[in-house]
């Protein structure tokens, strides 16, 4: 043995000093998050695998390789478009016309006042109805939002946080109404806070009753909705801040760790409420980087719900996720190249074994995507899963020495994280002091100032640029009309529905929040009698507070 | 002694994308500049409030929402109110073309779009000081 290895070691060198003796182009050979690559990777470097704990077999422990047995040979992802804006009427148009070109799965994208929980008519949400997603302010929006789509068939993913609770009870009463149980109905929220604090910034209430908010869903879920995915612990923001991978990745499993803890100390079996936890990651431009994030992040959640909670059902072990591509790669130069950026980024993903995906369209950084534009993106899932041939094989990266070194380096380097995380005393510690904020801060810098310096080339925006470009796609326009509509029909919702029993709900939907029982059974009675999402939210407020965060930069 | 030139970035409206409102902010930071950072969601009243008390000679307000017509007239429209017009409001962010135009016959001395080099943005506010 030990001579193969000297003679391995002579090789090596051999190899080494031939290529030193060449000429390096004049370049940084480092990934998108400026991590150094060697220049070849060889069976050395992975020397200490051991195939059997590191790696397995899809749907075997510890996952490395992908959560099922069969992974795409039995069921493709799921092409889960985000889409959402105007008024309901509208994005319900654009949904049938998604699921008439093959869409799988549907995926809310809301306005700013239903994330930040302001009805359509406060003063607040001037300017903002309708503009960058669904204006949803009571049940009969919800309603009119899934017109003729069967909520006991299709799966739905809300990319809501901080109302996350009354948009699913918004969701569940609509589907009620169509004769659906709960318990038939699946779909996710994203109802990841921790993010919003870290990245995102959409947030209402302070950590702690924002805590125990999602605590109650996670109980609630467990028993009355077991389909329902009930947070997806969220990646990808953090990247679109500015992050790198290293940092998506560790922070994204230090908040999933953050979740389960809560759960833990709520009273809850871990075993009740994890396996409905789902991950959502950033696919960005860096291809090997990104498939060795998702094959680490499969491989540390894993060992950790395991080993550390102590997790017995192995579905509390696996990571489940949903992949969008980089929305903050595109460029609005030369926007047509932004085609094949998505399509780089959502092999990446497919690689790396995602269940679900979101293509971005060419036009994102100029406006909200136009029919034509949405339907590429689309195809270039279709073809990835009917041309390309990547389907018929599991981690067909699986082994590469390369890919295998960067998991590894992947899992340290997030390990490091973790730690300092618990040394700052916590996920929530840690942004109070404004740690994270102050890390993707520096990432995101650091990232336009190597662009800058032509030390990053980004194709039509520091190199390859074409002098008085004219734009030439078409864009979505939203109608100003959209936000009087859509102020009309919450006055209407309002005048229609029975205000007495309006203010009871809302009257015990303060006393619980100030004493101890689940929220969610309130939340979902306040839903059914058309209370609007701004009056629960205001009730909440009375009694949570708001947060605040201090500005820096 | 040159007066050192005050730039206020500011986050209008409900959303919460700050990336781009941050690395402007460090960059003409580290042009010489004094800069004042708002945070997040705030109303045009407190935009204009805050540049007026900061005595600031730009306002950078960015927007990726699709509120920028509603904000940028409005914090406009109030800096005059204050006697403070002659605060020179440029901005960034997800805005159209044509929008664009539109913000710029407004009054807007300067929208960045998308993937814009802030020593663009360094070299707009130390012409558009000199020339005022």
């Amino acid at each position: 043995m030990k001579t193969r290895n000297d003679k391995m070691d002579r090789l090596r060198e051999k190899f080494r000093s031939r290529y030193d003796s060449c000429e390096e182009r004049n370049v940084e050979f480092t990934t998108v998050s400026s991590e150094p690559v060697e220049p070849l990777y060889a069976p050395d470097d992975i020397a200490d695998l051991d195939y059997r704990d590191d790696l397995g077999f899809p749907g075997v422990f510890p996952y490395t390789r992908g959560v099922y047995p069969t992974m795409y040979r039995g069921r493709l992802w799921t092409m889960r478009q985000f889409s959402g804006f105007g008024t309901p009427g509208d994005t319900n148009k654009r949904y049938h016309y998604l699921l008439d070109h093959g869409q799988t799965g549907l995926s809310v994208a809301f306005d700013m006042p239903t994330i930040m929980g302001y009805d359509s008519d406060h003063p607040r949400s001037e300017g903002e109805v309708g503009r960058c997603g669904v204006a949803i302010d009571s049940l009969r929006d919800m309603e009119i939002l899934f017109g003729g789509i069967d909520l006991a068939k299709i799966t739905t993913s809300m990319t809501i946080n901080a109302p996350a609770s009354i948009l699913l009870a918004f969701y569940l009463c609509t589907g009620e109404k169509q004769g659906a149980r709960f318990d038939q109905m699946g779909g996710t929220i994203q109802n990841d806070i921790l993010k919003e604090y870290i990245a995102q910034k959409s947030w209402i209430f302070p950590p702690e009753p924002s805590l125990r908010i999602i605590t109650d869903i996670l109980a609630f879920c467990s028993t009355h909705v077991p389909r329902w995915n009930t947070i997806s612990i969220s990646g990808y923001h953090i990247r679109e801040a500015g992050s790198t991978a290293v940092q998506e990745l560790a922070f994204t499993l230090a908040d999933g760790f953050a979740y389960v803890e809560a759960g833990i100390a709520a009273g809850l079996d871990v075993d009740t409420f994890a396996p409905r936890l789902s991950f959502f990651f950033n696919a960005h431009l860096d291809f090997f980087e990104e498939i060795a994030k998702y094959r680490a992040a499969r491989r540390i959640w894993a060992r950790r719900m395991r080993e550390r909670y102590g997790a017995k059902d192995e579905r509390s072990w696996l990571l489940r996720f949903h992949t969008q591509t980089a929305g903050c790669s595109l460029t609005a130069q030369q926007p047509e190249n932004n085609i094949v950026r998505t399509a780089f980024q959502a092999l990446s993903a497919v690689l790396g074994g995602t269940q679900s995906l979101h293509t971005n369209s060419m036009d994102e950084t100029l406006a909200l995507p136009s029919e034509k534009a949405v339907r590429i993106a689309l195809r270039t899932q279709q073809l990835i899963a009917h041309e390309t041939g990547v389907t018929n094989t599991m981690d067909p990266l699986g082994g590469s020495y390369f890919i295998e070194a960067r998991t590894r380096e992947m899992e340290e380097k997030a390990q490091e994280y973790f730690e300092k995380i618990e040394r700052l005393g916590g996920v929530v510690k840690a942004i109070e002091q404004g740690f994270f904020q102050k890390e993707i801060g520096r990432a995101a810098y650091e990232y336009q100032k190597a662009i800058e310096s032509g030390r990053k080339v980004i194709v039509g925006v520091n190199r390859f640029q074409v002098e008085g470009e004219e734009i030439g796609i078409s864009l979505l326009r939203i109608d100003e009309e959209v936000e009087l509509a859509q102020r009309d029909a919450v006055e209407k919702v309002r005048a229609e529905r029975d205000n007495d029993k309006v203010a009871r709900e809302l009257v015990r939907l303060g006393e619980t929040a100030r004493g101890s029982d689940n929220l969610m059974p309130v939340i979902i009675d306040c839903a059914r009698c058309y209370a609007t999402e701004g009056e629960i939210i205001d009730t909440l407020k009375g009694v949570f507070g708001e947060y605040q965060e201090p500005p820096f930069f | 002694m040159v007066k050192t030139i005050r730039v206020l970035v500011a986050k209008p409206g409900l959303d919460g994308h700050d990336r781009g409102a941050k690395v402007v902010a460090n960059a003409l930071r580290d042009a010489g500049m004094e800069i004042i950072y708002t945070g997040l969601h705030q109303t045009p009243e407190m935009i204009a409030e805050a540049a007026v008390q900061e005595d600031v000679d730009f306002v950078g307000l960015s927007i990726l929402s699709g509120a920028h017509m509603t904000m940028f007239p409005r914090v406009m429209d109030l800096l005059k109110e204050k006697g403070a017009g002659h605060i020179k409001v440029f901005g960034g962010g997800i805005i159209p073309g044509e929008d664009i135009e539109k913000l710029e016959t407004m009054g807007v001395s300067r929208i960045f779009g998308p993937g814009t080099d802030t020593r663009e943005i360094v070299e707009y506010i130390r012409k558009a000081h000199d020339d005022s």
